[in-house]
């Protein structure tokens, strides 16, 4: 069996804030059509590793590799050389830092920890939104319906996928107007809609209850077989990362602490002090 | 929404504007000047004007949230290009008395030798269109800086930049090309604009401001609802969304910012072409916020609100709150009371009770055919709840 594709790698990270190091040090890989969870405590730099490699925040120092080519690197210069309390600050030269629009054209799509839909759009928009970075057309044959095809194309795309998803009864709601738990459905059609390599979920779970959870856990694993991609995910709620994630990582004050299969991990000493003793006992009672 | 609804929606639109227009040449024939009822024409041909200059900011306000109150200062450069572009060489050394005309090219002239009157109103179409282009141009070099800046700090930088158009406009060094604080005049304007068939002479005055108008609304009612559009409206609702789902922000703000002022260049020209003079004097801030009203009065986010935004606000302070201001009001005479700036304080006593009783404007997001569709709606949400 051949080497599997790496599709994320990030190596050597480090996010400085002023005086705080949110994200110290981080390396991490995710390969092809894996599932692989990011979990620590509140605070640990889950949602700051996420920013970085989406293009959000540029990296005080390392790189970040996507599809086997370096697509961010930075290291401590300027005003930022003496602040600079991380590691590894020779290693790097360059300054490459991308906006997220050009990560997600590279085929990078997140989801968001609060989610940030489309408010004033309906369900159906939202989703059609997400194939503008596909389009062939300029300002002008788009208002001339020059792209009349490609237009087509798109939205019967969108159906399709909100038929996937299970959306298609509130095709034309508002995306506000929904229950809470077919928003965050929504917010991951949308990111779908891009044509991801790499799906990035912030929390998908947050605010939901078991019942919802279990039923999010078997849509994640539907989307991860059915539109082959592979999914970097941050959650607190462990039944899910530990049904469906293939490896796990564990952030604790922005310092990775461990990695490993769910079974390495649920016995890992370090991660049961700093982060799952807490799962133990909700579990229990 | 299925195809053939779609499609039978357009005509059904295109009947309509067509309908319009016919309309519009009929009245223009029949309203004589001296008629009571002359103040429509004006109301129609002041107000496609407005219209056309509120919808362009309600793409960049509205539809891409951009707070920029820069409108006066394109359409200032849009009305002074289309003046100095269609002022006949007869005229131009009357109309530049104290300075050396630079600029010694008419269109309509250059047209009309060879292809008579039909090469005057491409004469007339091609110095409208090099209006929206200078005034797009314009906006290309000034949104670069500025178009990093965010909401009340984006709007103070635009007026700013109107406020440097205008005063440069006015510079006597730029005499020879803008005529400095002197006015222009005697180019193609909009009461010249005939249609003679044999013996007949059709009127097009009021024509041709509502042709203008009503393309260009068109225009931008396709870019809204085009890709491009859904991606200025995303940026509106939520820029980190927008820009993590692909949609670079720097390009598509900027497209937003020149097709506004694009338009908003137009509207320049044709007012030139409807008052006849263009003056830097009366491009002052004070027409972007009386633009800004409509726009608000309409509903932000509306183009049919806009429109019907403007048309009032235009019929109002022209026509039908006139006699506030002469001393007679609905009967009432009373010169003491009514007369002249008494109409301003009971149209501010008006828009207060509009913001306040109807905070979303007449249409709030909803365009005109939304009222004609919305009604069966709920009916279908009682019966799935």
């Amino acid at each position: 069996m051949s080497e599997k594709r790496q599709i994320l790698k990030v190596e050597n990270v480090t996010m400085q804030f002023g005086g705080v190091v949110a994200v110290n040090d981080l390396n991490l890989e995710v390969e092809e059509g894996e599932i692989v969870a990011i979990i620590g405590p509140n605070g640990a730099g889950k949602t700051t590793a996420f920013n970085v490699i989406t293009g959000v925040y540029a990296p005080s120092n390392g790189r970040v590799y996507f599809d086997e080519k370096c697509v961010v690197e930075n290291h401590p210069h300027g005003k930022q050389k003496k602040l600079y309390m991380g590691e590894n600050a020779d290693a790097y030269s360059r300054v490459l830092e991308p906006t997220p629009d050009q990560l997600t054209k590279l085929g990078m799509a997140r989801t968001f920890q609060n989610i940030r839909l489309w408010k004033s759009m309906t369900v159906f928009d939202n989703v059609l939104i997400a194939k503008h970075l596909h389009r062939s057309s300029n300002l002008f044959t788009a208002a001339f319906r020059g792209n009349r095809k490609e237009e087509q194309r798109q939205r019967q795309e969108v159906d399709e996928l909100l038929e996937v998803v299970g959306l298609t009864d509130v095709r034309d709601e508002l995306a506000t107007s929904l229950p809470y738990g077919k928003q965050r459905r929504l917010e991951i059609a949308r990111a779908l809609a891009a044509n991801p390599k790499l799906l990035l979920l912030d929390e998908p779970a947050a605010g939901m209850n078991p019942q919802e959870t279990q039923e999010l856990t078997r849509f994640i694993g539907e989307i991860r077989d059915r539109f082959q991609v592979t999914i970097l995910l941050i959650e607190h709620h462990m039944d899910l990362v530990m049904d469906i994630s293939d490896r796990i990582y564990v952030l604790d004050f922005g310092k990775l602490i461990a990695q490993g299969t769910p079974a390495e991990i649920q016995s890992n000493e370090k991660v049961i002090d700093a982060y799952l003793g807490v799962v133990d006992d909700a579990e229990n009672t | 929404m299925t195809e053939t609804k779609s499609r039978r929606a357009s005509w059904l639109a295109l009947l309509l504007i067509l309908l319009f227009w016919a309309a519009v040449i009929l009245l223009d024939q029949i309203i004589k000047p001296t008629d009571k009822l002359y103040m429509l024409l004006t109301v129609l041909q002041k107000g496609s004007v407005y219209a056309l200059a509120a919808v362009s900011m309600n793409l960049l306000n509205g539809y891409t949230g951009l707070f920029s109150l820069g409108h006066a200062g394109f359409m200032l450069v849009g009305a002074y290009t289309y003046a100095i572009f269609t002022i006949p060489s007869t005229a131009r050394d009357t109309v530049y008395q104290y300075y050396n005309a630079a600029i010694r090219v008419s269109f309509p002239e250059i047209f009309s030798g060879a292809l008579g009157g039909f090469g005057t109103v491409l004469g007339v179409a091609l110095a409208v269109i090099l209006a929206g282009l200078m005034a797009a141009i314009l906006a290309y070099l000034i949104g670069l800086p500025v178009l990093r800046l965010k909401s009340d700090y984006l709007a103070i930088a635009t007026l700013g930049f109107a406020e440097i158009v205008r005063a440069v406009f006015q510079w006597s060094k730029l005499g020879p090309i803008t005529n400095g604080s002197n006015l222009l005049k005697s180019f193609a304007r909009t009461s010249t604009f005939k249609l003679s068939i044999g013996e007949m002479s059709i009127s097009l005055s009021t024509f041709v401001p509502v042709l203008i108008a009503t393309l260009s609304i068109t225009v931008i009612v396709l870019i809204v609802n085009s890709t491009y559009g859904r991606a200025f409206k995303a940026i509106r609702d939520d820029e980190v969304a927008a820009e993590a789902m692909g949609i670079n922000l720097a390009r598509h703000k900027m497209l937003s910012f020149v097709t506004s002022s694009f338009f908003a260049g137009v509207a320049g020209a044709t007012m030139a072409m409807v008052l006849s003079i263009a003056q830097a004097n009366n491009f002052k801030s004070a027409m972007t916020y009386e633009i800004l009203l409509m726009v608000v009065l309409g509903g932000i986010g509306s183009i049919s609100g806009s429109v019907m935004g403007s048309m009032l606000f235009v019929a109002a302070s022209e026509w039908w709150l006139r006699g506030l201001d002469s001393g007679r009001f609905l009967g009432i005479n009373a010169p003491g009371v009514f007369r002249n700036g008494f109409r301003l304080v009971v149209f501010s006593v008006v828009i207060m009770i509009v913001v306040l009783f109807f905070r979303k404007g007449i249409m709030g997001e909803r365009e005109l055919p939304d009222l004609f569709r919305k009604r069966k709606k709920p009916a279908v949400k009682e019966a799935t709840e």
